[in-house]
Formats: structure tokens, C-alpha cells, sequence
């Protein structure tokens, strides 16, 4: 019995080999014929001329989750603390289970907000720089908001874990509470909050359906925060439908990018996490 | 006499600055949190508002037309896909989780593997998960679009959900259990299965409820491996999920209140899931009281 | 083999790693008697009670090697672990009932040794509680959770799940040390009516639980036994003076 245990537990072993293999063999040819170079840092994406630069996607990814961190990592880290060390007893107790159901609303209905509310106000801020409702900013918007329960989710544990005493001895120095928070604690849980950075820039950067429904999808290297982008996701999803042949290899390729971009974050996770327990 | 009068006053000056920023970290984080809450509950409330009134017995009708853009079909493939996907992660999600508390050697090769794994594939996203089942299931393994590729793609989704909350159900059923089983000469299967499986079993549960959560708002592996007929599915048919008709209501921007209606539904149904979750969490903890 | 000792120790050591627990230890433990294991905290008396029925296993790193002799058998040597346990019964320090129904914790034990037939664990279930003193308070909510008992019919309980699975020697580990004193005082009472039929060895730190309970008494002290013998003798002229310096109370 114990071996069916051990079994079990090789399943995910398994299952990011077999993930990794798959995705390798059918993504790497395409690169390869179309040219490492050009594919990575090719500024065209043109299927119809054969033409597979996905630069423009990279950029799009980049910028939408750069922005979406840039917005939710400030909100985030401030509500976690809110939570730690401001929240009274009986409002923990309604706002803390409001913030993981945000965690299990689906993308789908994310987006669907986005499109039906965000889009709208956004072409009204931008009118006045020409700015289009599905944009960077529209979809980096919508992520900020996905991405709060799970980096909130991280760092309020690690503010609590930070020793009592370093509050203590910061308010005995006559520092107020909240000086005691910010100065004392925070720098000491500063791995923790990073860890929840990573987790949210991860999670951004993975992000498929919300972000297709805002963000134009043109692919197209940026032209402002108010014009509409395409990221590596968007991709996938936009054109896999009727793609054949060298454009659904280079389909798949981007997400062998997207993968690759995924476990060099995971990785860095993982170090940070390392790094907390030593 | 005058130069005390100076120092306090320079003192109450630096006194306030000190207390001026306290004011302010005060306000930033009362005003965060106010954020956070404001939009979750503005979007709940406006898809709720906006949802409702357009909810029509006709979006309940067995068979979906292109008039009647019925979500009948892709609640009971949600609910088929549902209960395939458990079938295959949680056995693998719960066996994994023992081996890990109750057999593995803590800090054996193996074992460091496996958590390594398992946390690569609950990073991993979902738009990746569904090319990959689009690879091997539809095509490799020549199921086609179908909902039994689905069902095994998102088992492999949510096998580290289950995992981990299994092994946090399992690590938190005191030792003393395991110690009066194996003091009354039972072996260490038994143990597992009659003693520490039945006092993990709310935490077990919960960690199951919220991957229910999951897959019902499931959209972009689902894409490509279990397709988009809006028609109730066998094993083998394409068949599309609620949260993926909903995607296509709104995107298409033919039928935004109907997209509305649906999506009112998904929310609601999702969040109950959630609810349920935490409630069956809790009743862990008051087992131990 | 004296066929009146239930253990025979001899040359037995124990280490938990480099750590040298249990050293050359030689003891005899007697039949349906109550042996008291006394000492200071961390002289090694639960990690000696712990190896009669091979709890120890489960402790990483931990290694015994000497003899010990259940009626003549090594319990080191080739023996089924589980029936060993079935037969060397174990009452924890704190009482420790599964999450489960009063009847179901009782039963467990028969149950994991094949008894299905209904009234059979009836009747067993029935006759342990009654042993235990506990039946006349839990006989009408048997199916109830065990968990609502209190700590001293918790522990009761543990010892009716005990005896139970029908053992022959009966281990406690500081069985009342997390009980109030009219508690303390039942499972006293109990542990004296059950010496009839079963091997008792108890450790404990209240020296005059020893005292008043007891037949012999074994006296640790880092690691070594430092004197065994009749309770009376032990109390009243102990031989060795640091065995007086503790059961006087000067240190311990």
C-alpha cells in the first residue's frame, strides 16, 4: 500500500515532466525554423506572411504586469498591514473573508467587469490624449485589482510572524504605532512581502482570459499606456482557434516563452522562500 | 527661562512632524483597505444589480439556440466536468499527501522532488495548462475535444490544491492520535485510514470545495481541450463550461444581457462554493476543541 | 526465564543518536504487580517505558540495543510489532481519545485485531468500560463523541480502549498528571483493582502516588537505574543516598 502512496505522490513529478516534454517538442521546432532571433526579438507578427516575431508580446506582458504591480503591490502591502495591525476584531472578521472570496471570483467575470465598466471610464480619463478604452492601462487596471487577495494573501502571515518584540521595543522608544509598524516590522518581514510580490507577478503574468478582454489585443509594439496591447497570453488564446501548420508551432512556442518566463519567476520564489527560513 | 521655551517649542515642532507622519501612514492604510473592500463589493453589487432583472426562464431551456443563448447545457457539463476532474485528482491529491506526512522520509531526495514539483505546478497558468492538454489529450492520445481531455487537464491543475490542503489536514491531527492507535498494536495503514484520514476529513473537504471553485470558473484550459458546443456532453462530446459561455457572450457583444445574467449566476454559485469552503474549514478546527 | 516476571531486562542501552539515553540497564518487572517508575524529568523513566512495547520505532534516529524479554521473548527479535502492542497496552500522559464515538473508540482495538462479530464487540466493549469504572457514566451516550467527556473520563475511557484490545501488562505514562485530584484519585483506585488481572508499570513524578499504589519501585536517574525494589523498602530505607535525596525531595 505504501507504494501506491508513493505512486500518488510521483504524479506531479510526472506531471511537470510530462508538461515540459510536450511542450518543448512541439514549441522548439517552431523556433528553430523560424530562427531564435527572430522569434524572440522579431517586431513583426504577421502569420499571414509567415512572418512570427513575438518581441511585441514579450514587451505587452512586461508592461501590463510592470503597470499591474506598480498599482496593486502599494494597496496590497497597505491592506495587509491594515489587517495585521489596524483591523479591529469584528471588522476582521467580514473583511478578511471578503478578501479570499476575491481570490475565487473567475477571470471570466473580472473581465467581464472590466469590459463593462473599466473600458467605459478609461476612454473617458484618456480622451483627451487619444487614448482607447482597451489598453495597457484598462487591462494593467483589472489586474491590480485580480492580484490583491493573493499578495495580501502572503504578506499579512509574515507581518504576524514578525516577533512581537520588535513592535514593542519600537513603541518603548517612544515611536507611535504606526511608526513602530512601517520602521520596526515591515523591514523584518521584507523577505515575506517580496515572496508576495513574486506570487502576484506571477499570477499577472499567467493571467489569460481578463486581460484579452480588455486590453485590444493588437500585436503591435506599445504606443502609449492608453493604447491597446497584446501580451504572450492573449496570444495563445486569440489565434490557437483557426491556426495551422508553422503559426500554431509558433503558437506554441509562445507558450513555451510564457512557460519559460513562469518558471524563472517560480524559481525565484522559491530562493526568496529559501532564503526566509534559513 | 527663554531658552527652555525655545527647546520645548522646537521639540513640539518636531513633535508634530512625527505625529503628521503617523497621521498619514494612519490614513494610507485605512484608505487601502477601504480600496480593496469598495471594489470587490462594487463588483459584486454591479453584476448582481445588472444580472438579475435580466435572468429569464428561457436562459434555463434544455437546448441552446443562438435566440435563446440557454446556460442550461453548460451548468450540467460544468457539474459532469466537475465530478470527472475530482475523480481523477482527488485519489492522486489525498494518496500524495499521505505518502508526504505519514511515509516519506522528511528531506529524502524524492520528497524535496516532489514539493519542488508540486509547487512548479500550482504557478503554472491555466492558458499553459490548457495548451498542454491540448497537446497530449486531444492530440497525442486522440481523445479530440472532449470533455474527458478536459476533466484530466484540470485534474492536473488541481492536484496541488489538493495536495497541499491534504497535507495541511493531515499535519494538523495531533501526534497523540497516531501514537493511541499504534499503543492499541494497529499498523500504520490502519492508523492512517480509520484514525488520522477521519480527523483530517473537514480540512480534506474544504481543500476539495474551493478546487470545485476552481474549475467551475475555469476558462482558458478548458478552451482548447473541452471546447465550446453549447450542448450537454458526454464523456467523449465537446462540450462547453458555464464560465466559457459566458466569455463567449461577452466577448462576442451580441448578447451582453444574457452575459450579464450568466455571469450573475457563475458568481454567485462560485462565491457559495467558496462560503462552503470556509465553513467546512472551520468545523476542522472546532473538531479539535 | 523466571515465569513470574512478565520483562526480564538485560544490558539494554538506548540512543537517540549521539545522545546516550538509557544505559546498561538490567530489570526484572514482575506479574500482576504495579511497578512504579519514578525519577527526575528526563532521566530516561517514559523513554525505558516506551521501549516495552516499541513505541521508540517511531522515533527517527533512536537505537536500542541488550536484551528484553517478554515471557522469555525478545520483543527485538523477529516478532509482528502490532501484536506485541495488542498484547503490551498503553495509557499516554495526556488522555489522547480518537475523534470518534465513545463505542468506536473502545472498539478499536478488537476491531484492529478482527473481532467483527457484533455482539461479540458488544459484550467487549461493555466488560472494558465496566473494568475502566467509566460504564455507569457513558452508557446511555455511547454513540456520542468522546470528545465531549471530561479529562478524567477521557482517560478512563483511553484505559477501557486499552484493555480492550486485551493485553497482558498495561503501560502508563504519567497517567494523571493532567488531572485534577478527585480524577487522579479514580484512576488510583482503578489501576489497584486491575493489577489482578493485568501487569501494571507506571511512571509517574508524584512520589506519593508511587508510594500509596505501588508494589516495587524502580528509581532512575540520568539514564541508569539507581535502585529497584519493594515500594516499602524503597520508601522507608532506601540504600543508595541519591535515591533518598530525591523520594526526600531535595531535588527532583
Amino acid at each position: 500500500m505504501e507504494i501506491v502512496f508513493l505512486l500518488a505522490a510521483c504524479m506531479s513529478i510526472a506531471s511537470v515532466a510530462l508538461i515540459c516534454i510536450f511542450l518543448f517538442a512541439n514549441g522548439l521546432p517552431a523556433m528553430k525554423e523560424i530562427g531564435l532571433d527572430n522569434f524572440l526579438l522579431g517586431r513583426m507578427w504577421k502569420p499571414g506572411a509567415d512572418i512570427y516575431g513575438i518581441f511585441p508580446m514579450i514587451v505587452g506582458s512586461v508592461y501590463v504586469t510592470g503597470l499591474a504591480l506598480a498599482m496593486g503591490v502599494p494597496v496590497a502591502i497597505l491592506t495587509a498591514v491594515y489587517l495585521a495591525f489596524f483591523c479591529p476584531q469584528k471588522a476582521y472578521r467580514v473583511v478578511k473573508p471578503a478578501i479570499e472570496l476575491m481570490a475565487g471570483i473567475p477571470s471570466v467575470v473580472y473581465g467581464f467587469f472590466g469590459i463593462a465598466v473599466l473600458v467605459p471610464l478609461v476612454r473617458t480619463i484618456s480622451e483627451s490624449v487619444n487614448g482607447r478604452g482597451n489598453s495597457i492601462f484598462t487591462a494593467a487596471l483589472l489586474l491590480a485589482v485580480m492580484i490583491l487577495p493573493t499578495v495580501i494573501g502572503v504578506i499579512e502571515p509574515a507581518l504576524r510572524a514578525v516577533p512581537r518584540s520588535y513592535y514593542e521595543g519600537a513603541l518603548a522608544l517612544g515611536a507611535t504605532h504606526e511608526r513602530s509598524v512601517f520602521f520596526a516590522v515591515m523591514p523584518a518581514a521584507k523577505s515575506g512581502i517580496l515572496a508576495g510580490i513574486v506570487l502576484g507577478l506571477g499570477r499577472a503574468m499567467g493571467e489569460t482570459m481578463a486581460v484579452i478582454m480588455v486590453a485590444g489585443n493588437q500585436a503591435r509594439m506599445p504606443k502609449g499606456v492608453f493604447q491597446g496591447i497584446r501580451t504572450l497570453t492573449g496570444n495563445i488564446v486569440i489565434e490557437m482557434g483557426y491556426a495551422t501548420g508553422l503559426h500554431r508551432e509558433a503558437l506554441i512556442a509562445t507558450g513555451v516563452v510564457l512557460f519559460a518566463f513562469i518558471l524563472i519567476i517560480n524559481m525565484a520564489l522559491t530562493l526568496i522562500q529559501r532564503g526566509e527560513h534559513r | 527661562m527663554k531658552t527652555l521655551c525655545r527647546y520645548t517649542r522646537r521639540m513640539s515642532a518636531f513633535l508634530r512632524r512625527h505625529y503628521v507622519g503617523s497621521r498619514l501612514m494612519n490614513f494610507a492604510v485605512h484608505a487601502a483597505a477601504a480600496v480593496t473592500v469598495l471594489v470587490l463589493g462594487f463588483l459584486v453589487a454591479y453584476i448582481v444589480v445588472r444580472g438579475v432583472p435580466n435572468l429569464k426562464p428561457s436562459l434555463f431551456a434544455l437546448q441552446y439556440t443562438s435566440d435563446n443563448q440557454s446556460m442550461l447545457p453548460a451548468i450540467i457539463n460544468t457539474c459532469t466536468m466537475t465530478f470527472i476532474s475530482l475523480l481523477l485528482a482527488v485519489p492522486f491529491g489525498v494518496g500524495a499527501a499521505i505518502d508526504l506526512t505519514e511515509y516519506a522520509r522528511r528531506g529524502s531526495r524524492l520528497t524535496r522532488l516532489v514539493q519542488m514539483t508540486t509547487q512548479t505546478l500550482s504557478g503554472i497558468p491555466s492558458i499553459v495548462y490548457g495548451l498542454f492538454g491540448m497537446l497530449m489529450f486531444n492530440n497525442a492520445l486522440q481523445l479530440g475535444y472532449s470533455m474527458l481531455s478536459g476533466a484530466l487537464t484540470l485534474a492536473i491543475m488541481i492536484l496541488p490544491l489538493i495536495m497541499r490542503t491534504t497535507q495541511e489536514a493531515l499535519s494538523a491531527v495531533p501526534d497523540m492520535y497516531r501514537e493511541g492507535s499504534f499503543g492499541l498494536g494497529a499498523g500504520k495503514l490502519r492508523t492512517v485510514f480509520f484514525v488520522v484520514l477521519p480527523s483530517a476529513m473537514p480540512g480534506i473537504l474544504s481543500g476539495v470545495i474551493l478546487a470545485i471553485g476552481r474549475i467551475v470558473g475555469e476558462t482558458a484550459a478548458l478552451m482548447y481541450t473541452s471546447g465550446t458546443v453549447a450542448k450537454v456532453a458526454g464523456l467523449m462530446d465537446s462540450g462547453t463550461m458555464l464560465a466559457l459561455h459566458m466569455y463567449k457572450q461577452a466577448s462576442e457583444g451580441l448578447y451582453l444581457n444574457e452575459a450579464y445574467a450568466t455571469s450573475v449566476v457563475l458568481l454567485v454559485l462560485v462565491l457559495l462554493i467558496n462560503l462552503l469552503s470556509a465553513k467546512t474549514a472551520k468545523l476542522m478546527m472546532k473538531g479539535r476543541g | 526465564m523466571n515465569s513470574s516476571n512478565a520483562f526480564e531486562v538485560r544490558g539494554m542501552n538506548l540512543h537517540y543518536g549521539s545522545f546516550h539515553a538509557l544505559k546498561n540497564i538490567h530489570l526484572d518487572i514482575p506479574k500482576n504487580q504495579i511497578t512504579a517508575l519514578i525519577g527526575p524529568s528526563g532521566c530516561g523513566k517514559s523513554t525505558f517505558l516506551r521501549s516495552l512495547n516499541r513505541m521508540n520505532d517511531l522515533v527517527e534516529g533512536c537505537r536500542i540495543d541488550g536484551d528484553i524479554r517478554m515471557d522469555g521473548e525478545d520483543i527485538y527479535g523477529k516478532i509482528d510489532v502490532n501484536h506485541l502492542r495488542k498484547r503490551v497496552g498503553m495509557v499516554f500522559q495526556k488522555p489522547n481519545p480518537f475523534p470518534m464515538s465513545i463505542y468506536d473508540n473502545v472498539a478499536y482495538g478488537p476491531r484492529t485485531h478482527g473481532v467483527k462479530n457484533k455482539p461479540q464487540l458488544d459484550a467487549l466493549v461493555e466488560k472494558s468500560l465496566k473494568d475502566a469504572a467509566i460504564w455507569d457514566e457513558v452508557k446511555d451516550r455511547l454513540k456520542k463523541s468522546a470528545l465531549g467527556l471530561s479529562g478524567g473520563q477521557q482517560q478512563r475511557l483511553c484505559i477501557a480502549r486499552a484493555l480492550a484490545a486485551q493485553p497482558e501488562v498495561i503501560l502508563m505514562d504519567e497517567p494523571t498528571s493532567a488531572l485534577d485530584p478527585i480524577s487522579t484519585s479514580h484512576i488510583e483506585e482503578l489501576a489497584l483493582t486491575l493489577k489482578d488481572q493485568y501487569t501494571i508499570i507506571i511512571v509517574t513524578h508524584n512520589m506519593q502516588q508511587a508510594a500509596r499504589i505501588s508494589d516495587r519501585t524502580v528509581f532512575f536517574l540520568l539514564g541508569e537505574v539507581i535502585e529497584s525494589g519493594e515500594t516499602e523498602q524503597i520508601f522507608s530505607s532506601p540504600r543508595d543516598k541519591r535515591t533518598e535525596d530525591y523520594i526526600t525531595g531535595r531535588f527532583g
